[in-house]
C-alpha cells in the first residue's frame, strides 16, 4: 500500500542556506495493509523526516512515495486516507476549547452534510473503539484528561476518516508505563480492520511487543530491515547488534558488545546497498560472513 | 546511613488549596547506596528529588526531617541550606542540555561556578574525571552548543559532582537520551560512585528496566506515599505490592510480542492530590481491594530490607 523508494532529503542549513546535510539517504521501504512497520532510530537518524515526508509535511528532495500506487498529493483527498499522531498529545490540543473540539473540526472539513445526530453516535463509536468510554471523555477540557486518554483520542479522530495508513511518530514516549501498553495495544488491535501503522519508536521493545516488520535506521540510510522476528533474534547488522545490548532489560544485566574494530560501518557510517541475507531479512553491511 | 528521611511532607501552594505531592515518605539510605526512584508521573518522585536540594517558591515544608550523615538537613530553610548545596547534596537536573551558560567556554563555565563556591579548580582532578566520562577534555574550550545531548549530560555530571558530594539526585537524567548514550550515562555513574566521587545516589527515573540494571534498592512511589522498597532484584523478580506487580507486568521487553502474550495496562488514574481519599490511595484501581483498604496501610517490614505499603502483601 505505501510505498516508500529511494527517497532522500537533504535539509539546507547554515547561514543563508549554505550548507546542506543529508537527514534521509536513499531509503525504500513498504508497509502493507494490515501491517505493523516499526521504523527504530537513535535521534538524529531521519525517522520523524521520513515520516513527516510521507504525511506531506516536508517535501521530497528525490524519490517517490506511493500510496496504493499513487504518488502523494497532500490535501483533503490523501488526509482522508493517511494521518499522524504525533509525540505530544498536550499540544495538539487547543486548551481553551473542550478537547472533542478536533471532533467537531473532522465534521466541519470532511462531512459536513452528515446530521448531527448521526455523527454523534460515529463519534461514540470511534471513542468505543479506542477502548474510552465516551461519557468519560466527551465535554472534558484538555487539562482534564490524561495524555494516554489524549493519545487515544487522537487516533479516535483518525478513525472517523476512511483511514488506510496511521503515522505513529514515538506516540507513546511522553506516556507512563501503565498507560502506553493500552494504546500500544490499541493499534495492534487497528490491524485487524486492515490499517497501515508505520510505528516510529526509538524504544526497541516497543517496537518488538508490537511490529510484523522493523526498519533499523542509522545516519539517514536503513542498516536492516526485515520480520521482526529475524531482526531481533539474528541481527546481521553490527550495529543492531550494538543497540540490542544497549536496551536495559528488567530480567538480565547489560552485555557488553563492543562494534568490531574492523566493521565499515563504524568507519564510514552506512555502506553500499543492502543485501539480501536471507528471503525479505536485508542488512547493508559489507562483511556479513566475518561478523 | 548516609541519608535518613523521616515523614517529610511537602505541600505545593495552588489558588485551589495545598497539593499534598509529598505526603509522608521515610526512608533510610547506606553509604554508597544507588536508590532507583520509580512511578507514575505526579507520583511525587521529583518532589521528593527537590525538597532534599532546594525548594522552589511554590512549594512548602509541612513537616517531617531529613538528616544527612547524621546531621540535620535544614530542607524547608532555602538559606540554611545553601551551606549544604553542592558540598553535600547535589543535583544533575532533567534538562542538563539548557543547565550550562551557553555563553562561555565550558572550561571558563567550570573555573567561574567553583570561585562562587569558594574553591580553586583543580585541573588534573577535572581532566581526570573527564576521562573518566569517557570525553575528550577539549570539550573545556568548547561551547555547549557545540556537544550533542549525550556529552552535555556527562559533562553536567562532571561538573555537578566536583565537590564530592555525599548525596547525587539524578532526576530523569536518561530520558531524553538514546539507548545507547543512556548505557554510556549509567556506566559513567556507576565509576563515579565506585571512584568514591558521591557517596550515595538517588537516581529518578520512570524506567524500570534501567533502574533494574543500576541501582541497589529500588523504591516505588504512588500518589505521594511510598508504595513499595525493596533491593532491585527483589521488585523485579518478587513484587509484593500490587501497584509494582501490574507496573511490572506492562512492561514490554524485547522477548514479549502482542501476537503471543498481550500486556495489559492499569485502569483507572491517580487519586488528585488536592484532597487526596483516606485510606489506601491505590484502592480504586487496585484488583485485590477489600474493606480493609479504607484504612491507610502502613509501611511494614515484611522481609528484612523489603518494605511494603499494602494490607495484602
Amino acid at each position: 500500500m505505501l510505498k516508500v523508494d529511494n527517497v532522500t532529503k537533504v535539509y539546507k542549513v547554515g547561514t543563508f542556506g549554505g550548507r546542506t546535510m543529508t537527514a534521509v539517504d536513499t531509503v525504500s521501504f513498504d508497509v502493507r495493509p494490515g501491517e505493523v512497520v516499526s521504523l527504530i532510530g537513535e535521534s538524529g537518524s531521519g525517522k520523524s523526516t521520513i515520516g513527516k515526508m510521507i504525511l506531506g509535511l516536508t517535501p521530497v528532495t528525490s524519490g517517490s512515495i506511493t500510496v496504493d500506487g499513487v504518488p502523494i498529493q497532500p490535501g483533503k483527498d490523501y488526509y482522508r486516507t493517511v494521518q499522524g499522531v504525533f509525540q505530544d498529545p498536550f499540544s495538539c490540543y487547543n486548551p481553551v476549547f473542550k478537547a472533542d473540539r478536533v471532533f467537531a473540526l473532522i465534521k466541519e472539513s470532511y462531512y459536513p452534510s452528515v446530521p448531527d445526530a448521526e455523527w454523534t453516535e460515529r463519534v461514540r463509536s470511534a471513542i468505543q473503539d479506542v477502548r474510552l468510554n465516551p461519557d468519560e471523555v466527551l465535554g472534558k477540557f484538555p487539562h482534564q484528561l490524561s495524555g494516554g486518554q489524549l493519545q487515544r483520542l487522537l487516533i479516535a479522530r483518525a478513525l472517523l476518516l476512511d483511514l488506510k495508513l496511521l503515522i505513529a511518530d514515538e506516540i507513546t514516549s511522553m506516556l507512563d508505563a501503565s498507560t502506553r501498553i493500552d494504546v500500544l495495544n490499541l493499534l495492534a488491535e487497528l490491524k485487524a480492520r486492515g490499517l497501515g501503522v508505520l510505528y516510529v519508536t526509538h524504544d526497541l521493545s516497543l517496537g518488538h511487543y508490537l511490529a510484523e516488520r522493523t526498519v533499523v535506521l542509522r545516519r539517514g540510510t536503513i542498516v536492516e530491515m526485515g520480520l521482526t522476528s529475524k531482526v531481533f533474534d539474528d541481527p546481521l547488522h553490527p550495529y543492531t547488534r550494538q543497540l540490542l545490548s544497549a536496551v536495559p532489560r528488567l530480567h538480565a544485566p547489560w552485555d557488553d558488545i563492543e562494534p568490531p574494530a574492523t566493521c565499515l560501518y563504524h568507519e564510514r557510517g552506512g555502506v553500499g546497498g543492502l543485501l539480501e541475507a536471507d528471503p525479505g531479512h536485508y542488512v547493508a553491511c559489507a562483511q556479513l560472513s566475518d561478523c | 546511613m548516609s541519608l535518613r528521611v523521616n515523614d517529610l511532607r511537602v505541600h505545593y501552594r495552588t489558588l485551589k488549596g495545598e497539593v499534598k505531592a509529598l505526603d509522608g515518605v521515610s526512608f533510610t539510605m547506606a553509604d554508597g547506596e544507588i536508590l532507583g526512584l520509580a512511578g507514575e508521573s505526579g507520583c511525587g518522585k521529583t518532589t521528593l528529588g527537590k525538597s532534599l536540594i532546594r525548594m522552589d517558591g511554590r512549594m512548602r515544608h509541612a513537616g517531617g526531617t531529613v538528616e544527612l550523615d547524621g546531621r540535620n538537613l535544614p530542607v524547608g530553610d532555602d538559606r540554611a541550606m545553601n551551606a549544604f548545596r553542592f558540598h553535600e547534596v547535589s543535583l544533575i537536573p532533567q534538562y542538563s542540555m539548557s543547565a550550562m551558560n551557553p555563553t562561555r567556554r565550558i572550561g571558563k563555565m567550570i573555573g567561574e561556578l567553583l570561585r562562587s563556591r569558594g574553591v580553586t579548580l583543580d585541573t588534573a582532578e577535572l581532566h581526570h574525571r573527564i576521562d573518566l566520562v569517557g570525553l575528550p577534555r577539549e570539550v573545556l574550550s568548547r561551547y555547549p552548543i557545540e556537544l550533542s545531548g549525550g556529552m552535555k549530560q556527562r559533562m553536567v555530571m562532571v561538573i555537578s559532582t566536583l565537590l564530592d558530594p555525599s548525596l547525587l539526585i539524578a532526576d530523569e537524567i536518561t530520558s531524553a537520551l538514546d539507548v545507547s548514550t543512556q548505557k554510556a550515562v549509567v556506566k559513567a555513574m556507576l565509576g563515579f560512585r565506585d571512584n568514591g566521587f558521591v557517596k550515595s545516589m538517588i537516581f529518578i527515573t520512570h524506567d524500570l528496566a534501567l533502574t533494574s540494571n543500576l541501582a541497589d534498592t529500588v523504591m516505588i512511589m504512588y500518589a505521594g506515599k511510598l508504595a513499595e522498597k525493596a533491593p532491585a532484584d527483589k521488585v523485579v523478580k518478587a513484587p509484593r505490592h500490587p501497584y509494582t506487580q501490574l507496573l511490572i507486568n506492562s512492561l514490554p521487553e524485547i522477548g514479549v510480542r502482542y501476537d503471543q502474550r498481550k500486556l495489559a495496562g492499569i485502569p483507572g488514574s491517580p487519586p488528585s492530590l488536592l484532597n487526596p481519599p483516606k485510606g489506601c490511595r491505590f484502592r480504586d484501581r487496585c484488583p485485590i481491594a477489600g474493606g480493609e483498604c479504607a484504612e491507610e496501610p502502613p509501611v511494614a517490614e515484611i522481609e528484612p530490607d523489603h518494605f511494603v505499603a499494602c494490607w495484602k502483601a
